[in-house]
Order: C-alpha cells, then structure tokens, then sequence
C-alpha cells in the first residue's frame, strides 16, 4: 500500500472509533437502566435480611460522619466570615444568619455532602463490589444460588439512599452552626437578630424540604453509579481501579448537572 | 464486628441525622434564647413597617427585650406589638416607643426612649406613645409634593 492511501483510511478508523465509543456508551446506559429494573426487583428480597443494609449504613454513612462535619463546620465558618464581609458594607450584617441558613440549605449542603459522599463512600463501594468481581467472588455466590444483586449490591445501593439525606442534614446543621460560632461568637452579631431573621426567610417546606429532597436524589445517583461501576468493573486491578475514577467523576458530573435541574425546578420564583 | 454493637452506631447515625433535620425544622419554628426574667408590654403602632417577631427592643443602644407577638387589632386597625422584656429593666410610664432601622437596609427594631415619669410601666401595661415606622414611598412623596408646590410658589 502506498502512503497515500493511509489518509482515508485513518478517518475511517476515527469515523468507526466514534461509532464504537457510542455504541458502547448507548448499551453501557442501556445495561445500567436494566440493573437499576433487576436492583430494585430484588431489593424486596434484600430488604428481608435487612442487617445487611443496616452494616452499610454503618459503613458509608456513620463513617463518613467525620469528614461531613468537619467540611460541614468549616464551610460554614467561610460562609460566615465571607458573608459578613460583604454584608456589613450595607449594613446589614442582621442578615448573616439567613445567607448562611439559606445557601447551606438549598445548596451547599447537598451538593457538598453528595460530592464527599460520593469520594467517601461511592469509590469504596465501587472498589468492595470490583474487587468482588475480580476474585470471582460474584460467579461463586451465583454457583450457590445466592443472588449476588440481592447480598450484595442491593443492601450497598439503599444503604447509600438512606444515608445521604442524613449526611445532608447534618452537614447543613453543623455548617449553621459553624456559621453562628464565626458570627455571633467571634465577630459580634446580635445573636437575636441572627436567628429571627433566618427564622422568618427560612421556610420548611419551600427550603429545608426542597434541600432534603435533592440529597435524597443525589443519594440515589451516587449510589446507583457506585454499584454499577463496580458491579461492570473490568475484573483486573487496571479494570477496577478505573472504575473507582468513573465513579468519583461521573457521580460528580451527574450531582452538578441534576443540582441544575433540580434548583430550576424548586426554586424557579426564587 | 456484632450486629448488635453495629446496630447501635447505626442508631447513633441514624439519631444524629434527625436531630440535625429537627434542628433545621426548628430554626424554621421558633427555638427562642431566653431572656433569663422577662415581663410583658404591650404598644400599639399605626404601621409596624418590616418589623418582624423576635426583633431586638432597645433602649440607648442596649438591647433590653424581644419582640413576642405581632397582631392585627381589627377594631382600630392598628398593630399591637407584645414586646418581653428583661425584668432587670424598668421604663417610666411616658416612654415613647419607635420603631427604628438599624442601617439603610437593616432590620427593623423598636428603641425606646424613656422619658421622665415617676411612675413605671407595670407588667401587661400598654406603652401610649409611639411613632410608627418610616415608610420610605410616603416619605418620597411627601418631598416630592413640597418641591412641586415650591416650584409653583416661585412663579
């Protein structure tokens, strides 16, 4: 063959390369939509041995504690001290307490928490259930007719759904507080006044409900994606480690894009 | 690790979560610090403004009560402010009660100026002096009239 003819040939190769990585990225959507179906038709069965989930929300949530309230205060200790910077130049630094109230509830709390959650808990649930594959350990419970989605990826699954929403609530509780510690503690502003005003602009049901549904949805993105990375880990230590990074980026990219969705939805007035 | 040991960092976690969900459905409602001892006052306003329920009272700066209840009098149609006041403090019976903004922007509180009574307020006594809040609109109207009809006069 002539070098001539490696021109047309190398944009045919990219022009098939593409169509392959769609491909695979369409039945790789298509795989993980029938996994969430089977997930959840077996999760009945899961829930019977509800220990199971209960020992993982011992692991992902009740040891993930730590790392959401230390960022949970420290982020609102930032938000306090930034919020007062620019509130006092009005003269209203009163209305510390409902910047810091609001932005924790609606957002930073369960975009921040999910993020943590997902590098927390998503990347060791990826890491167990590959690592699983890769020892054979899945093939092995199916030869004993143990159904590896209901032992062992369904109770990882909903232990990640309950979990989250709590973590999202503690993180905005303890980013309140660390707010209020900066705020009233350190700087001076009337406490009174701090906790009324986030009283009467902070609303349950179209604020704190709003926050604790989006950490729910999160909660299932993150560990849906967590399970599914794992569970279509390429059965090498190559395989599995990559999949842990899909389940870092992708659950990150997925919380950013459906934050967006989700706040045009809830907060469409505001 | 035992399940039963496991069940109970669980149930910690689990805990810790709700509380921190009451604590944010709470600061929604009303947790109120407590003045130690306080005593009631009542005043009646024209126009309470933006003036919110738990708002500081102050008297020469100093904050001396909480704002209790806001309600609408439907007979003289005005609003009856139910303030509660530190009990270390007693105001003379001629108090004028205000309802000032503390910035441009800030929030709204009531200042009290104490005037020279021999007489002090007693619990559940109602403040009759008050100057009701700045409305902003009728205060731009106003100049704006006095400088129309100054324009006039001059022609």
């Amino acid at each position: 063959m002539s070098e001539r003819s490696r021109g047309p040939a190398s944009i045919l190769t990219a022009v098939t390369g593409l169509g392959h990585r769609v491909n695979d990225a369409l039945a790789r959507l298509g795989f993980a939509t029938r996994f969430l179906i089977v997930l959840l038709r077996w999760s009945g069965q899961s829930f019977r041995r509800f220990h199971l989930t209960i020992r993982e929300i011992y692991y992902c949530g009740f040891q993930s504690l730590l790392i959401i309230i230390v960022s949970g205060l420290f982020i609102g200790m930032v938000l306090g001290m930034q919020g007062y910077e620019t509130l006092q130049r009005y003269g209203s630094a009163e209305a510390l307490g409902v910047l810091v109230a609001l932005s924790l509830v609606r957002e930073l709390g369960p975009v921040v928490a999910a993020l943590l959650f997902a590098s927390r808990a998503g990347s060791s649930i990826t890491a167990e259930i590959g690592l699983m594959k890769a020892t054979e350990q899945l093939t092995a419970m199916d030869m004993m007719a143990i159904n590896p989605i209901a032992r062992v990826v369904a109770p990882r699954f909903w232990g990640g759904v309950i979990s989250m929403p709590l973590l999202a609530a503690l993180f905005s509780a303890t980013g309140v507080f660390g707010g209020y510690l900066i705020g009233v503690v350190f700087i001076g502003v009337d406490e009174g006044a701090f906790w009324s005003q986030m009283q009467a602009s902070v609303d349950f049901r179209y604020d704190v409900w709003s926050g604790i549904v989006k950490s729910f949805i999160f909660g299932i993105a993150v560990s849906l994606i967590a399970v599914f990375e794992g569970y279509d880990a390429v059965p090498t230590a190559e395989g599995v480690s990559g999949s842990i990074k899909g389940t870092v980026v992708k659950s990150a990219l997925a919380i950013l894009a459906l934050d967006f969705v989700l706040t045009s939805f809830m907060f469409r007035e505001g | 690790m035992s399940r039963k040991l496991l069940d109970l960092w669980v149930g910690i976690f689990v805990a810790f979560g709700l509380a921190s969900v009451l604590f944010l459905a709470l600061k929604v409602g009303n947790v109120s610090t407590n003045l130690s001892e306080t005593y009631p006052l009542t005043a009646k306003f024209v126009n309470i403004g933006g003036l919110k329920v738990r708002a500081p009272v102050k008297s020469a700066g100093v904050v001396v009560g909480r704002v209790a209840d806001i309600r609408f009098d439907p007979e003289s149609y005005e609003a009856v402010v139910t303030l509660s006041m530190d009990s270390r403090y007693r105001f003379p019976k001629d108090t004028f009660a205000l309802i000032l903004t503390a910035g441009l922007l800030g929030e709204q509180y009531i200042g009290l100026d104490p005037g020279g009574d021999e007489a002090m307020l007693k619990a559940g006594e109602v403040i009759t002096k008050t100057q009701s809040a700045v409305v902003l609109e009728k205060l731009i109207s106003q100049f704006m009239f006095n400088k129309a009809s100054e324009g006039q006069g001059d022609k």
